[in-house]
């Protein structure tokens, strides 16, 4: 009768999947992306260079070898015996970890050099400069592009699928499996990314209103 | 005119006990620019020198080398006996030792001028908040910008934040102060209440390095004028002797015109 009613627990915990998937891989690529930003600003030449390297691998690899390296050629030679969902994760948060830098250091460079020159003037180290100087000013011109990787992150998260993870899209294939109708099936499905991407729009748009009463 | 007391004791000898920056043969290029041509320059403890010279001679830049926010090509630059190390955590500890005044203030914007003064104090010298905020407020008096305390740098005039930016140096307890052109962004009106502060310090015995045109400064103040011409230090003296009798050409033609306008 009604694909989601009929198949709702299902369903549930392919919504539940996405949103953790997409949850856990954004704090994958928010955490890195901001270190490999650091990174590629820093005065140590090394770590330019891995900086520069990360992003450009990850950046230039389309997603689905990337989790295809991450599924079968990690847990091969690295990590044996990781659940799907961590090397999902991974992949994805390792992906988008590289735009995420590159949002963050196109924001590092709108704040003025005077303000490092300043901080590094009164003695700070360079990682006390960008995180106690460089990045909070960097933050309201990266809040708008991080909003647009996210959303491009949930969507992303749906090759996980294709993996085994039980997310939205795995919910699809099963109804589909099962000879549901596809047209209601997509529709749902839709609907739930349509209600994570949303949100996360939403709660960026509520950062960007915060930030411009803060200042 | 007799008595060029500043020259340079015997080059090689000793570095006596009170010198407090040392600049031995220090070269640095800009791709094929020459910017610093063999200096050699000597700053006693409590000696306020004032560096002057036609724009692009590298007076910023040598300023600017001085806590090694410029890395030099060859030569070497010593503070207090100690020899600036590489980049990393030695060397930021050396530089809150080095206070510097911008041109451009460079106040942290988003920070408010209270925070401004009392950032270094906690982050770097792992000072306590309320001694830190005591003291940031000290100073912030003593500077005449006590009430703007809680305002962001934005809020404030050029003349009140380039005060603040003192402020913020001095918060640090430093050896030495660098002031790179502390006037030329500011409005004539302004200019007089930062050149009081600086005035003040250098009664008070601190040790600066002033790039400055302001003669009125220069001659109150400074113990020693430093020409600077094409990356070269042409010529040093007493202001008075400076701007009265100016040995070389250059500082001659660079005198006249600053002079008559
Ligand atoms: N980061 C840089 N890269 C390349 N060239 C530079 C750089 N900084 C300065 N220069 C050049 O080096 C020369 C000396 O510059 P500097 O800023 O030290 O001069 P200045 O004496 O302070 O001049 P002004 O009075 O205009 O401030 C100039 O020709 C300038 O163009
Ligand atoms: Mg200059």
């Amino acid at each position: 009768m009604n694909v989601l009613l009929d198949n709702f627990p299902e369903f549930r915990d392919g919504f539940i999947g996405t949103v953790s998937i997409t949850a856990v891989s954004s704090v994958i690529a928010l955490f890195l992306g901001v270190i490999i930003a650091g990174f590629r600003v820093s005065p140590v030449p090394p770590l330019r260079y891995f900086g520069t390297a990360w992003v450009t691998l990850m950046r230039n690899t389309p997603l689905t070898l990337l989790f295809l390296i991450f599924f079968f050629v990690v847990p091969e030679i690295l990590f044996p015996g990781m659940s799907p969902f961590v090397l999902g994760s991974l992949a994805l948060g390792f992906y988008t970890s590289s735009f995420v830098c590159e949002a963050v250091r196109s924001g590092i460079n709108t704040v003025p050099l005077g303000q490092a020159e300043a901080a590094r003037s009164i003695g700070m180290t360079f990682a006390q400069t960008l995180q106690i100087v460089v990045l909070p000013q960097a933050t309201r011109t990266v809040i708008p592009p991080l909003s647009s990787i996210f959303i491009a992150l949930t969507k992303n998260s749906a090759i996980a699928g294709a993996f085994s993870v039980a997310e939205l899209f795995g919910w699809q294939k099963l109804m589909s499996d099962k000879g549901y109708d596809i047209v209601p099936v997509f529709i749902w499905v839709a609907i739930g990314y349509l209600v994570v991407t949303f949100t996360i729009s939403g709660l960026f748009r509520l950062l960007e209103r915060r930030m411009e009463v803060a200042r | 005119m007799s008595g060029v007391s500043v020259t340079k004791d015997a080059e090689g000898a000793a570095p006596a006990a009170n010198d407090l920056v040392v600049l031995s043969n220090v070269n640095k290029h800009f791709g094929a620019l020459h910017v610093l041509q063999d200096i050699d320059l000597t700053i006693a403890r409590g000696e306020v020198v004032v560096v002057i010279g036609p724009s692009g001679s590298g007076k910023s830049t040598l300023c600017r080398t001085i806590n090694r926010l410029e890395t030099v090509d060859s030569g070497a630059i010593s503070i207090d006996g100690k020899p600036l190390p590489q980049e990393g955590k030695e060397l930021a500890r050396l530089r809150a030792d080095v206070g510097m005044v911008f041109q451009s203030f460079n106040l942290f914007a988003h920070k408010t001028v209270l925070e401004n003064v009392m950032l270094g104090q906690v982050k770097v010298r792992k000072a306590d908040k309320k001694a830190a905020e005591e003291k940031a407020r000290t100073l912030l008096d003593r500077v005449g910008v006590g009430v703007q305390a809680d305002k962001y740098p934005a809020q404030l005039s050029g003349g009140q934040q380039q005060r603040v930016a003192i402020a913020r140096a001095l918060a640090m307890d430093p050896k030495v102060m660098l002031f790179d052109e502390p006037t030329s962004a500011l409005d004539p009106e302004m200019i007089n209440e930062v050149l009081e502060v600086m005035q003040q310090l250098a009664r008070d015995g601190m040790t600066m390095i002033v790039v400055t045109h302001e003669m009125g400064f220069a001659r109150s103040a400074a113990n020693r004028v430093v020409f600077m011409a094409d990356g070269k230090i042409v010529e040093e003296a007493t202001p008075d002797q400076f701007f009265s009798n100016p040995r070389s050409d250059r500082a001659k033609d660079f005198l006249s015109k600053i002079l008559h306008h």
